[in-house]
């Protein structure tokens, strides 16, 4: 190792040695729970193989016949559509805050946002059942139903009783959750773009809405990539505050007006009482598609980060 | 280095009290439905005799599994074990307190305990087989209630619970169609519908959406006020949830002491017996006669001073005749 070729004094090396310690620490955390992942879930690998749970739809505790697909397919809608709604706000704020407000509101605006990212999510979930599910069971999801149901193919997606216990619920519910996150790395990417460039555009005769597109965006889109695949992480295990407002079903359904259910709330809802061997072992597995899920997901967000890094510090 | 001295001082107190209370200490881990009763005994008995009973509400599931770990002094579950388990196992079971579940349903113009159901439109219901409330299978139990026209919604319990496995087993006892189609358990594949998290989930979805119906503890739907209905016991006759009806049915159902008590108390036989009713039960470890002594002693007096407790807080409290059943099995098992 590098660090014993050079001559160091006792103290330090007795620092560095726990420094090192504390690191391989969290490398144990990580082999630990992939080992119990694996471990637990392996009666149900055997019992049901990767390809068949992975592409089953069937979850039936009394038959024993459990397959992800269910859970992976409302994991990925909820997480997709919150990104879809959280996104275009998230930058929005992101904008207005670096390039277009006055300095005495960037403060309380930036405090806003991460007070945002402060709420507990179940407080959200609570939130969300209470207040947020009424409104839009009795006003906007009979409002999208109006308006839609003349297109066809699109009123697949609002088919059913607007209820408000269903997926568009739960995908507003994340994407509130994950606009702070989104919103502060965009804004910290923005911040990279060098003042200079900036300047020359505006004393070019650049408006500030071709600033933002042609010279802000482009400079920082790896940046802001990186930061949506970073929430998208989050949405993908989010539990509490979609797990009060999902309906929690087994199904795969066209429209967004329907219950379903995701990984984690899956998990959340039915571990306590999983009383048979081959349940609690898919409820395992169902852990380790998910931890696969989101590894895979923020490998990627790294890896922009990490090029996007490099750019800027060229 | 002052400081230190100190904090060891308390440190080596705290430790002398906690190992001086472990004598008078009672471990129990296991259902939810009990917790708020079993812990309101604990404290009064702990007044009475200054033994602390300390109950861990993590589930029957857990429960189940910390008894046969043998961590704890007793198990607590939902879940009547089958006596071979109890064998296996090497445990003893008895009932503590009555609970059961209760249909309840959102239509307009229709009071609590007004809507009539029996056994076969219910599972009708819940399996998507009757879709609207002005189904001539309904209105012919409702002759004088207008009924509206609108689709029903069922609502039913996403995480796994023993109020699930009550419901369902009644329906599997009932109705062929449920136990061919779907069955019963804790967590149960359900046909239609949605799920609520918790009683207070699918109180809430219920309350919210009109011409819905789901199922809630009973105690849970009496402390909400939610629109219960009646149903057709299996002696034909139709009848509230109320204590009255809980403890016809936990009067003449078929506890078996020898079997370890285990009994769905579904669909009990008596005349006003409320049809989805169940026991939750104690698990002790057979081998450990003195802690088991400690245990049953706190469950003696609970059956001899806690009823009025149990009814405050909505529990049924075991009958009569069922008490004397399980003191019986005590002395059998020499544990009283």
């Amino acid at each position: 190792m590098a660090i014993t070729l050079k001559r160091k004094n006792p103290v330090d090396l007795v620092f560095s040695f726990i420094t090192a310690l504390a690191s391989v620490t969290v490398i144990i955390f990580i082999i630990g729970i992939i080992y119990v992942l694996i471990s637990e879930s392996s009666l149900a690998i055997e019992k049901f193989g990767i390809v068949k749970f992975l592409s089953s739809t069937e979850w039936n505790p009394v038959k024993e016949d459990f397959g992800a697909l269910t859970n992976i397919y409302g994991t990925v809608l909820t997480t997709f559509l919150s990104l879809l709604f959280a996104i275009p706000v998230a930058i929005g704020i992101a904008i207005f805050v670096t390039e277009i407000a006055p300095n005495f509101l960037k403060g309380p605006i930036g405090v806003a946002i991460e007070l945002l990212a402060a709420i507990p999510s179940i407080i959200y979930g609570m939130w969300g059942l209470f207040t947020l599910s009424p409104i839009m069971s009795s006003y906007v999801e009979p409002f999208l139903k109006k308006i839609t149901s003349g297109i066809p193919l699109v009123n697949i997606l609002f088919q059913g009783m607007p209820m408000g216990i269903d997926i568009l619920t739960a995908s507003v519910i994340l994407s509130i959750m994950i606009i702070p996150f989104t919103a502060s790395i965009a804004r910290d990417s923005f911040n990279l773009t060098p003042d200079v460039v900036k300047e020359s555009a505006y004393s070019v005769g650049a408006t500030q809405w071709e600033v933002v597109k042609n010279v802000i965006l482009p400079y920082s889109k790896l940046g802001v990539f990186g930061g949506v695949v970073l929430s998208l992480g989050r949405a993908l295990g989010e539990t509490m505050a979609v797990a009060f407002v999902l309906g929690n079903n087994h199904r795969i359904t066209m429209s967004l007006l329907d219950a379903a259910a995701t990984i984690t709330v899956t998990l959340a809802n039915e571990f306590a009482e999983a009383d048979n061997d081959v349940y609690l072992s898919s409820l395992f597995y169902l852990a380790l598609v998910l931890f696969v899920m989101s590894f895979i997901t923020l490998a990627i967000a790294k890896f922009f980060l990490l090029k996007a890094e490099r750019k800027y510090s060229r | 280095m002052k400081t230190i001295f100190r904090l060891a001082l308390v440190a080596a107190l705290v430790f002398s009290f906690g190992q001086a209370g472990a004598a008078q200490m009672l471990n129990g881990a296991g259902a939810t439905f009990p917790y708020p009763v079993y812990s309101a005994w604990a404290y009064d008995y702990n007044k009475v005799t200054g033994v602390q009973l300390n109950y861990q509400s993590i589930g029957s599931g857990g429960g189940v599994k910390q008894i046969t770990a043998r961590t704890v002094d007793f198990g607590a579950s939902d879940d009547p074990m089958k006596p071979e388990d109890q064998a296996k196992e090497k445990l003893l079971q008895f009932p503590a307190v009555i609970g059961g579940v209760v249909p309840v349903a959102n239509l307009e113009n229709v009071k609590p305990g007004q809507l009539k159901l029996d056994a076969d439109t219910l599972c009708k219901i819940f399996l998507g087989d009757i879709k609207k409330w002005s189904d001539a299978r309904v209105t012919k139990l409702n002759a004088g209630l207008k009924l509206p026209d609108g689709e029903i919604t069922v609502v039913y319990r996403s995480d796994g619970s023993g109020t699930t496995a009550i419901f369902t087993n009644y329906l599997a006892e009932t109705c062929p169609a449920w136990k061919e189609k779907v069955g019963a358990g804790k967590a149960v594949k359900f046909p239609v519908g949605i799920g609520g998290k918790g009683n207070e989930g699918v109180a809430n979805y219920v309350k919210r959406t009109a011409n819905s119906i789901g199922y809630v503890e009973f105690a849970y739907a009496k402390q909400n006020k939610l629109d219960y209905t009646q149903l057709k016991n299996k002696a034909g006759n139709f009848v509230e949830p109320g204590f009255a009806s809980f403890e016809d049915a936990a009067e003449t159902g078929d506890f078996d002491a020898k079997k370890g008590f285990y009994l769905w108390l579904t669909n009990a036989p008596g005349k006003q017996s409320w049809p989805i009713a169940g026991a939750t039960f104690i698990l002790l470890a057979r081998e450990k006669t003195d802690t088991n002594k400690q245990t049953v002693k706190f469950f003696d007096w609970a059956f001899n001073n806690g009823d009025n407790k149990a009814k405050e807080l909505v529990y049924v409290p075991l009958p009569k005749s069922l008490k004397d059943k399980v003191r019986a099995y005590w002395k059998a098992s020499g544990i009283q």
